[in-house]
């Protein structure tokens, strides 16, 4: 018996996915798992970090240095990409799932998910990249 | 044909297992709790302060100075632990080979644990003055 739940579980399983079809269900979907799995990994570090505060204050400073050194901008930039666009796409999930009629508007919803994460994530994206070229200029 | 009506990016609220039924409703109800603290969370560190600032002696004085903020710090803890660790189980379910899942999952909540008590452990015992 197969216990898998996702859609890529297997091609059978696909079928029986209406929205899995390709279009925008695919894809939000593949956006998700990849940027759950992507800050899930990043909270294994992280917790381990924020243990170093009391274990090893000095480690923990060092790797602070790395997380606001311009590699670790970039790098944070990218999970917070990762976990906003998670949150927003995830909201979306559970409104739908929540009240089903909304499932009617699946493709509105979508679109302003991605406006949202343009409008907010950008402006935040130049906060956090900032020093990086206030520091070399 | 059973195939779920509404579910358009979501996986469908699953039928025939409690265990699963559970596991769907407490990373809903988790993702409610992280959408506010997650995200608050990733502000607070980089648009009200910036990851330079944040020493640990900083943290130690600035952030853990109080037991509401840090236990807030824990319930984010506890959310985000939940709320990750079942979803890699459904993650885990689709892509390991039967064979070797129960170790993946046995392997899985190991991690889960140990992140539960390091987290745990150093917002309890910080010194706070
Ligand atoms: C910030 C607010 C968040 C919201 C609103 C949210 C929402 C959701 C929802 C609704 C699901 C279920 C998707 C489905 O059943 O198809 C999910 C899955 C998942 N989330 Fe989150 N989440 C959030 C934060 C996080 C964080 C911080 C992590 C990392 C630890 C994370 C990791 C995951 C993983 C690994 C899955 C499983 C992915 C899959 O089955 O495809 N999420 N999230
Ligand atoms: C690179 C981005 C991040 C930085 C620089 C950062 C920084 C910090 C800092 C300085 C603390 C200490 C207390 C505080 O200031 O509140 C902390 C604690 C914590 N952070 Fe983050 N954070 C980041 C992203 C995240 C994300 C995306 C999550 C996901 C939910 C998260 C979850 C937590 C948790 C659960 C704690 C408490 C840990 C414990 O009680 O042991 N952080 N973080």
């Amino acid at each position: 018996m197969s216990r898998g739940s996702g859609p890529l579980a297997s091609p059978q399983r696909l079928r029986n996915y209406p929205s899995y079809r390709g279009g925008e269900g695919m894809v939000a979907w593949a956006f998700h798992r990849i940027s759950g799995i992507g800050v899930w990994l990043f909270i294994i570090l992280h917790v381990i970090d924020i243990w170093l505060i009391g274990a090893n204050p000095e480690a923990y400073d060092f790797l602070g240095q790395i997380y606001s050194s311009p590699p670790g901008r970039v790098m944070e930039t990218v999970l917070g990409a990762a976990l906003f666009y998670h949150a927003l796409n995830g909201m979306r999930i559970v409104v739908m799932d929540f009240w089903p009629a909304l499932t009617a508007y699946h493709r509105q919803l979508w679109r302003i998910v991605w406006i949202v994460f343009f409008a907010l994530g950008l402006p935040g994206a130049y906060i956090i990249l900032k020093p990086i070229w206030e520091v070399a200029g | 044909m059973n195939a779920p009506r509404y579910s358009r990016g979501g996986r469908p609220r699953p039928v025939g297992s409690a265990v699963d039924l559970y596991v769907w409703y407490a990373v809903r109800l988790s993702s409610l709790a992280l959408f506010v603290l997650a995200l608050a969370h990733f502000a607070m560190t980089h648009f009200v302060f910036d990851p330079a600032d944040q020493s640990a002696e900083w943290v130690r004085q600035a952030r853990w100075s109080s037991v509401a903020l840090r236990a807030l710090d824990w319930g984010m803890l506890m959310a985000v632990l939940v709320h990750g660790f079942l979803g890699m189980r459904t993650v885990l379910q689709d892509y390991v080979p039967s064979r070797v899942r129960s170790l993946s999952l046995g392997a899985l909540y190991a991690l889960a644990l140990i992140l539960f008590v390091l987290g745990t452990q150093v917002v309890v015992t910080l010194p706070m003055d």
